[in-house]
């Protein structure tokens, strides 16, 4: 699914991705933790495509072909998912227009017709429910005004909608209260299939409590400087970062 | 011959409605200070970012234009129940226009000036002054159609009313001058609508009057859509009493120089004033918005909210001048001049001005000039929407924040619409027109 081979990435001149080496394999769930300025928010806005971000070395590969030969909405369409630290307000947009451009992005990629709108409504209806989304949020503007949950919870909306491959979940624990938490990661669980794979972006190990990754990777200074099992992140637990950074410097 | 000259020329030569004392006083009057004023020139601190040579270059002229119910149709709003003046090229074309029995006093200018000259006497050129600048001056000088709305004490106008103001030819030349007045509680809506048939590079110089007597409510529309090779110079003065409400939409999108002052005078406590405006700039336009809201007595609100997006090599002007007397206390007023520039040649000149003479005010106001947002691009694109698409779509939410706030729905939808043919991949956006 994916390939990352010695990735090294850049803003304003400085190297913050030193060389990241990272396989995943369809179905799985990869979980990626640090420090604060470890690299994790970079890595992945680099592979969704952001602008200021130079790849000085490496390569990606995305289900055989060169991530980086796409732009961002390609890659999107292509079915690379970023749900984000911090969505972002679309004053003026209302969601239900956004997911639908959204949708319909996808399925023109994929030569499939656009969905007509009682298909939409009754496939997001539906979504919304798993996420114990009311109803009116279809007609409030993207993100403006919401709550720390319900803009996550927003994410993971999109995320169900498009049904993207590759999800790359950005901090999207951070600020949330333990509800809010567990709806989330309920809604990521409910899209888990042997197809489809993750990468868990987090500070926190507790997220990992109810997303259970297969493999946890420890980032510190733009490299990945250890990986294991769902363990290692019991470990960060207990002991935090700061044995990983001394091994790392 | 100057353009002063010739402008004045045009005035005197032109036919007159109405011989009455006042009204031939009025029009001397006015004809002295356009000569004296002549047509302003950026030396003139009011007009410094706005230049009207162009204007002064050609000969414009009255021109008799022949427009049909067919060419008036795509101007109409769709799904709008309004009665209808239409004027061309300044003259009221009976004709075209069809005004219901049921509702409040509307006629056109030149027959109240030809048969009841009195019932606008102490409103006509006494709400605008005419030395406001060379072009109110002319308008006064040569002062002969328009649209006169009067509504009288609690009436409530049925329907709104539209005014489409057709100019077709090439040089034309034309002057409307509109009265409202709106009696003590009464209310209207008037929707001023000026548009091109063809595209001729005609001249517009237009002066609206507004009385909002006692608890009246008036909703004033001006949508100016003339080609891109017009002129189009227009004031708006209205003046309001105890408890007045006056909301005015500016939406400018046509013209290749379009100067609009708009004006208001708090003169009764309580009265209201909201100003929103939208200016679309493209190509080598020009699109000028000077407002000037004077609150003289106290416990007044004003809200002002103008939005542009600036593209190609066009510019913008917005002067926003709130004067707060020395004994207008507890005066709550907010202004807000919002611009989106799309291309690197284009540009836009933003000024608050704040004229402030007592501390027990509530006076907010902010100007921002920017970019699209790419952190909002990078959202849109991450979903999969291409970047063309995603920039139309956030210049038209952008925009649609003054458009949304426009009280009648199908004038709302169909500038909406408008705003997204303009738009490059936007069709989609049509879905978002409510």
């Amino acid at each position: 699914m994916l390939s990352i081979k010695d990735l090294r990435a850049s803003v304003d001149g400085k190297e913050i991705l030193k060389g990241i080496n990272l396989e995943i394999k369809p179905g799985e769930v990869h979980a990626i933790m640090g420090p604060n300025g470890s690299g994790k928010s970079t890595l992945s806005h680099v592979l969704s495509g952001r602008d200021g971000y130079e790849v000085t070395g490496g390569s990606v590969t995305y289900n055989g072909g060169d991530l980086f030969e796409l732009e961002a909405h390609e890659r999107a369409r292509a079915g690379v998912f970023l749900a984000f630290q911090y969505p972002v307000e679309i004053p003026g947009v209302n969601n239900m227009y956004f997911l639908k451009a959204a949708v319909n992005a996808k399925r023109e990629q994929e030569g499939k017709p656009e969905m007509d709108s009682m298909e939409f409504l009754t496939l997001v209806r539906e979504k919304m429910g798993l996420l114990k989304m009311k109803p009116d949020f279809l007609h409030r503007n993207v993100n403006e005004g919401f709550s720390g949950g319900e803009k996550k919870r927003n994410e993971i909306l999109q995320m169900a909608m498009l049904e993207p491959n590759l999800c790359l979940l950005d901090e999207t624990d951070s600020g949330l209260d333990i509800d809010a938490l567990q709806i989330v990661a309920e809604g990521v669980n409910a899209l888990r299939s042997p197809e489809r794979s993750f990468v868990v972006v987090t500070h926190y190990q507790r997220l990992l409590d109810y997303i259970v990754p297969d493999f946890v990777h420890v980032l510190a200074h733009g490299r990945i400087v250890k990986s294991g099992g769902r363990e290692l992140a019991l470990e960060l637990e207990e002991k935090g970062y700061g044995w990983i950074e001394e091994q790392a410097a | 011959m100057s353009a002063t000259e010739h402008f004045a020329a045009q005035v005197r030569n032109a036919p007159r409605a109405g011989d009455v004392a006042w009204l031939n006083q009025t029009r001397e009057q006015a004809l002295a200070s356009f000569e004296e004023l002549g047509l302003p020139t950026t030396r003139n601190e009011n007009w410094k970012y706005t230049a009207i040579k162009p204007i002064e270059k050609k000969a414009f002229q009255a021109v008799d234009g022949a427009v049909s119910a067919a060419d008036i149709e795509p101007f109409l709003f769709e799904g709008l129940d309004a009665d209808l003046m239409v004027f061309v090229n300044g003259a009221y074309a009976h004709g075209l226009s069809k005004i219901g029995a049921d509702g409040v006093r509307i006629a056109s200018l030149s027959a109240v000036l030809a048969d009841d000259a009195a019932s606008v006497e102490s409103y006509l050129g006494k709400i605008a002054d005419p030395r406001a600048s060379g072009f109110s001056a002319l308008n006064t000088a040569g002062l002969v159609d328009g649209a006169f709305v009067h509504a009288g004490r609690n009436q409530v106008a049925p329907r709104p009313l539209h005014l489409l103001f057709v100019s077709s030819g090439d040089d034309a030349f034309s002057q409307p001058r509109n009265l409202i007045v709106a009696g003590e509680g009464s209310a209207v809506s008037v929707i001023e609508h000026y548009v091109t048939l063809g595209e001729g590079s005609h001249f517009t110089n237009a002066v609206t009057e507004i009385s909002v007597a006692a608890n009246a409510d008036v909703k004033h529309y001006k949508v100016q859509q003339e080609s891109d090779k017009a002129f189009h110079i227009a004031t708006m003065q209205a003046e309001q009493a105890r408890d007045a409400r006056l909301a005015s939409y500016q939406v400018s999108l046509g013209g290749a120089i379009a100067r609009n002052d708009i004006n208001t005078r708090l003169v009764g406590e309580g009265a209201e004033a909201t100003l929103n405006g939208l200016y679309l700039v493209d190509g080598r336009q020009h699109m000028d918005f000077h407002t000037n809201i004077e609150h003289v007595v106290p416990h007044c609100i004003s809200r002002e909210n103008f939005r542009g997006v600036l593209d190609g090599r066009g510019r913008g002007v917005f002067n926003g001048k709130v004067h707060v007397y020395e004994k207008a206390v507890k005066t709550d007023s907010e202004m807000s001049n919002k611009n989106l520039l799309l291309s690197k040649n284009a540009e836009i000149d933003t000024k608050p001005e704040l004229e402030i003479y007592n501390d027990d005010v509530k006076c907010a106001h902010g100007a921002t000039i920017g970019q699209l947002d790419e952190v909002h691009m990078f959202y849109l694109r991450s979903r999969g929407i291409d970047p063309t698409a995603a920039r139309s779509l956030l210049v038209f939410a952008f925009a649609n924040e003054v458009l949304q706030s426009l009280p009648l729905e199908a004038v709302r939808q169909s500038l909406e619409k408008t705003l997204i043919a303009r738009l490059p991949k936007a069709d989609h956006l049509d879905e978002l027109v409510q």
